[in-house]
């Protein structure tokens, strides 16, 4: 079939393939439609951040400047602020947010009674599903100097105080409540790879006399190693996309010195201040950026494990 | 069969491991069960004792009936409804025809249209020319806004994709034989055979439209067209910019003004948390479709 298609003419094929097909290309167009508007055009925009952009003169018509935005950005008193907060939330979320999930998912795995595994991961579920906005109102409640947690700190002596005002607890609450948010969801990829391991494993350990924790470290944890890599190297792609949705719910004059990142950056300054330009050159370093920490997360993954995205 | 005897090392471990669980229970409950107290406590007594709470205080359904009568919170809810009920028709018809065209064979453009698809998914525009785009396209201080941009989610697609070519190929190449035509073939033969997956789609999205403020926050001036979760957002954390939450809130609510939040918290949340648990199954499976692709 494909040998007798490939000796007709290029136009003949065409036509066939539109004619079998054509209900398929309608269903699709709407959709690359979609693309285009919300996604390539967008992208074409990104040239306004090496031009000086006013509105009235549209993105084409705006004078250009070339790199003037980002030399800018660079001399920014700000700059190094903003990537040492990126950086140091970015690092702290990855340090203690990445292993988390994997630690979880090798609990639960290790729990015998089915119907009390259900319901822990049911509910170990539940925080996905709450809002960000829920949740740092939450945070804010619970942070207030008469709160929940001023209530143990000072159970434990501790002197109480408004935690969310405070610079050092920025980081502790910020990289806490992700995990709290996002610890069991993040499982479930985790305990879906376990069950691809080879149960005889197991079996051959406990004949040669393994512990329940050493097999949970020598059979289970090397079993999640293709699964961890690869997700390693997802989020070492977004390690300078902090989300900017809870910062800009937390942050306060108070706290800008440590939490205000990139993200919430071009949030200001193009959303509140309407400096266009300057801020899709910002938004542009960080996806560059970003782009270069997945490619090299990849390579040294491809040559350290074999494992790799692409 | 060898049959293992648990040693005294797993005895501990087994322990450990459970008590371990039972804390991440704890830490995952108690905040929700705090709200539900405070939602019928007495206002003057929580806004003295604001911390740990392992009972209501007193026991008051005011705050539940003000929030019914909050105008911001009924606008709110009016417009979130009114975005679900424009956007999850148009999510489920735009998942089901990318999930289709990705499923299907022997189609010569397939493979590149695919290409320029998942470009998107590792590159954007970014936030600001989003924005200016959103706003030439006229999708600004308008439900519009909240609705077409949020359309499609490829990552949904994927999962639409995987589901549908997992339907054996005898059942469509029938109905083709029988001369019905795709469209005939997604919605009559496909869609039905996919409902376990739609109705995790159908939650995704949901949830996803149901959780969202900054959309709202940056493409809605009028405070009338708030969703939910930014009057909640007004409510709870009353920031410098968007609306002063006194402005709108008026004398009558003062009596409420801690435990009205509490109440919102339980209005807004309590619906989703009460649907996650049936869907469970189901959304495990796309979490990992989702993965591998990703």
């Amino acid at each position: 079939m494909p040998k007798r298609a490939a000796k007709r003419p290029v136009g003949q094929i065409l036509i066939r393939d539109f004619q079998q097909n054509k209900w398929k290309y309608l269903m699709i167009l709407p959709v690359v439609v979609y693309f285009i508007l919300f996604a390539y055009k967008p992208m074409y925009g990104i040239i306004i951040a090496f031009k000086r952009y006013r509105p009235t003169l549209g993105i084409w018509g705006s004078p250009w400047v070339g790199f003037e935005q980002f030399a800018l950005f660079f001399k920014d008193v700000y700059f190094w602020r903003l990537l040492r907060n990126t950086f140091s939330i970015s690092g702290l979320s990855i340090l203690f947010g990445f292993p988390a999930p994997i630690l979880l998912a090798l609990l639960l795995n290790e729990i015998r009674c089915s119907w009390f595994k259900r319901t822990v991961q049911t509910v170990s579920y539940m925080p996905y599903f709450i809002s960000v906005v829920v949740m740092c109102g939450l945070l804010k409640a619970f942070c207030q100097t008469d709160g929940v947690f001023n209530d143990l700190i000072a159970a434990f002596g501790g002197a109480r105080e408004n935690l969310l005002s405070v610079k050092d607890n920025f980081y502790a609450i910020y990289v806490g409540s992700g995990i709290w948010q996002s610890i069991g969801w993040d499982s479930i990829i985790y305990l879906a790879a376990l069950s691809g391991i080879d149960q005889q494993q197991y079996e051959a350990a406990r004949i040669d006399g393994a512990g329940r924790f050493r097999q949970m470290i020598s059979i289970t944890l090397p079993g999640l190693a293709p699964t961890i890599t690869i997700l390693f190297i997802l989020r070492m792609g977004g390690i300078l996309s902090v989300g900017y949705e809870k910062i800009l719910l937390l942050y306060q004059p108070l706290t800008y010195e440590v939490a205000d990142v990139i993200s919430t950056y071009v949030y200001r300054k193009g959303i509140i201040e309407a400096n266009y330009s300057y801020s899709t050159a910002v938004g542009l370093f960080n996806s560059v950026v970003n782009i270069c920490f997945l490619a090299l997360t990849n390579a040294i993954s491809r040559r350290v494990s074999e494992t790799s995205l692409f | 069969m060898y049959i293992h005897k648990k040693t005294a090392g797993d005895w501990a471990f087994d322990i450990v491991n459970t008590l371990l669980m039972l804390a991440l229970v704890f830490v995952t409950l108690y905040p929700m069960y705090y709200v539900l107290c405070a939602s019928v406590s007495d206002n003057t007594y929580l806004v003295a004792h604001p911390g740990v709470l392992f009972r209501p205080h007193g026991l008051t359904f005011g705050a539940y009936r003000m929030t019914f009568e909050h105008p911001l919170i009924l606008s709110g809810y009016r417009n979130i409804l009114l975005i679900l009920v424009l956007s999850l028709p148009l999510n489920i018809v735009m998942t089901l025809f990318c999930g289709y065209f990705m499923a299907a064979k022997k189609m010569l453009f397939k493979k590149y249209i695919v290409v320029f698809m998942m470009f998107t998914m590792f590159f954007s525009g970014g936030l600001i020319p989003a924005y200016l785009n959103q706003r030439s396209l006229g999708l600004f201080n308008n439900i519009w806004a909240l609705v077409i941009p949020g359309a499609l989610s490829l990552y949904n697609a994927i999962i639409c994709k995987t589901a549908i070519e997992a339907i054996p190929e005898g059942l469509t190449e029938s109905a083709y034989i029988d001369g019905a035509n795709d469209v005939i073939i997604l919605f009559r033969i496909v869609a039905p055979l996919i409902m376990p997956t739609m109705a995790v789609l159908l939650l995704y999205y949901g949830v996803g439209h149901w959780n969202n403020w900054f959309t709202a926050s940056i493409y809605i001036t009028d405070n009338n067209l708030l969703p939910i979760q930014n009057v909640l957002r007004a409510l709870l954390i009353a920031n410098t910019d968007v609306l002063g939450s006194g402005e709108s809130v008026g004398d009558q609510y003062d009596s409420y003004a801690e435990t009205i939040k509490y109440a919102a918290i339980i209005v807004t949340t309590v619906p989703v948390l009460c649907i996650y648990p049936f869907l469970q199954k189901y959304f495990v499976k796309g979490v990992m479709i989702g993965a591998v692709k990703g």
